[in-house]
């Protein structure tokens, strides 16, 4: 299972989610987020636009390393990686 | 009070505005911090409906069933289909160029990158207006939405770009106002004739204004009588920059139009248009136009000072009221500030119902009027950036 963690800030938007132990199975982030979605519905379309690309002020991260594949998402997990959902800063 | 409810979209929430006991009172009920470009109410389910702009999350629907009380997103998004794309202008440096940068037409894929308006027709069916200039069709009340690909596909903005490569050519430029700025063409104006829900006028940033009377299978232009003064050509079809169009509900081939280069009339269905500006009177640049619903010939502007500025003219703030299809202008200033404002009130931020008059600035200032504009009182001085104003 690859634990999950999300930016609080989208447990205003998807309480039902809040205090829960997210683990899903996936072999990469495109799945982490497929998992979401099923879990949250809606949540996949605040993380990705619709073409599936990450949205340009969301981060995540595989471990403590950024993904490198914002388009398709296909960087690989593994059971045990702990993948962190976060808001861009954009400075200020 | 049915209709008396103002409601006010700013960049950190949504305002419900009503007068109960006592004054007019704002008081934020929803979307707290988020960047909310429109609102209003469906009047044939009393549904409200939010456009949302989160700075994060890309833009959303927002809806509400109980006057404000309680948001959700609404199941179904907008969502611009695979393979929707569209010609868009950028600039690139190069340095083989003497001035170091080129200009190229390239094929971009398309996504949500703004929702900017929405309409209801009295047949039920749902409208909204789109960067980068989709048009956003639902027939089952808000369950699905659907790009109007007549529309997307017109020759105006290179033919269709879903089987092909389209003419490489398009008339449509770019706004901007959308979110990301991304430079792509807007739809904020979706006017529906009340006696025939499938003929709407829309406006586009920066293209013109279009028709269709069969629904949306066709559309053509409605930009005759237009004038530019940032096109070589003025009387050109395509390229005006409307900021917003509007039309009488009681006599609907009355439609006004406050365009980046002037102000225009049309008694005629927007098939002519005719310059109404009257500059001796400050009228002529601006954002907003609303429209009495009962005597087309009478409506309301802000007027600003010159697209290089963009703020209230000399300091003094006024709204500016013809009862005469433009023939001639009143300024209306009494309860507003004549020294030291410099508010800009955009395209969204004013609309009338009856006697009632409203109008909100990006400095945060709500007016509103219970006599035509005669005078005016302030509901709050500060209000976050103000959007949108409708009463509903």
């Amino acid at each position: 299972m690859v634990q999950v963690q999300l930016t609080r800030h989208l447990f205003a938007f998807f309480p039902q989610l809040e205090g829960q132990t997210l683990e899903v199975e996936a072999t990469d982030v495109a799945g982490v987020v497929r998992a979401l979605e099923a879990r949250a519905p809606g949540l996949g379309f605040y993380l990705c636009d619709e073409r599936g690309r990450l949205r340009p002020h969301v981060n995540i991260f595989i471990g403590n390393a950024l993904i490198r594949d914002r388009r398709q998402l296909s960087d690989a997990v593994k059971a045990g990686d702990k993948v962190s959902i976060l808001q861009a800063l954009s400075g200020g | 009070m049915s209709g008396k409810t103002v409601w006010v979209a700013t960049r950190k929430g949504t305002f419900k505005v009503e007068k109960s006991a006592g004054p007019w009172h704002a008081a934020l009920v929803g979307h707290s911090g988020i960047g909310v470009n429109y609102v209003a109410r469906d009047p044939k389910t009393n549904r409200l409906w939010a456009l949302l702009g989160h700075g994060h999350w890309g833009a959303k629907l927002s809806i509400s069933d109980d006057d404000g009380a309680t948001w959700r997103d609404n199941p179904a998004q907008v969502k611009y289909p695979e393979g929707a794309r569209y010609i868009g202008q950028d600039m690139y440096e190069d340095a083989a160029s003497e001035f170091g940068v080129g200009w190229k037409t390239t094929i971009r894929n398309a996504t949500l990158l703004k929702l900017w308006v929405i309409s209801f027709g009295d047949n039920g069916s749902i409208w909204i207006g789109t960067i980068p200039g989709g048009l956003f069709e639902s027939r089952d009340g808000g369950a699905s939405f659907e790009l109007n690909r007549p529309l997307w596909n017109h020759e105006s903005r290179g033919g269709d770009l879903f089987n092909g490569d389209g003419t490489g050519e398009t008339k449509w430029f770019g706004t901007p106002a959308s979110e990301g700025g991304e430079f792509a063409p807007g739809i904020h104006s979706i006017a529906i004739d009340p006696r025939n829900p499938k003929r709407l006028l829309i406006a586009i940033s920066t293209a013109g204004v279009l028709e269709t009377s069969d629904g949306g299978n066709t559309w053509r232009s409605r930009n005759k009588g237009m004038t530019m003064d940032h096109n070589p050509d003025p009387e050109a079809e395509w390229g005006h920059d409307p900021h917003v169009i509007e039309l009488c509900r009681s006599s609907p081939d009355h439609v006004w139009q406050q365009n980046h280069a002037g102000v225009f009339y049309s008694d005629n269905g927007a098939e002519n248009w005719r310059k109404v500006s009257a500059p001796s009177e400050g009228v002529h640049f601006g954002f907003p136009v609303t429209v009495d619903a009962n005597n087309g010939k009478v409506a309301w502007l802000v007027p600003g000072r010159s697209d290089a500025q963009r703020m209230a003219i000399d300091g003094g703030l006024f709204v500016a009221r013809t009862d005469d299809g433009g023939a001639s202008w009143r300024q209306l200033r009494k309860g507003l500030p004549q020294e030291s404002a410099y508010d800009v009130v955009y395209r969204h931020a004013l609309d009338n119902n009856d006697d009632l008059v409203a109008f909100g600035s990006t400095t945060g200032n709500l007016y509103l009027s219970e006599d035509r504009g005669e005078s005016w009182t302030a509901v709050s001085h500060n209000l976050p950036p103000i959007y949108a104003v409708r009463f509903g």
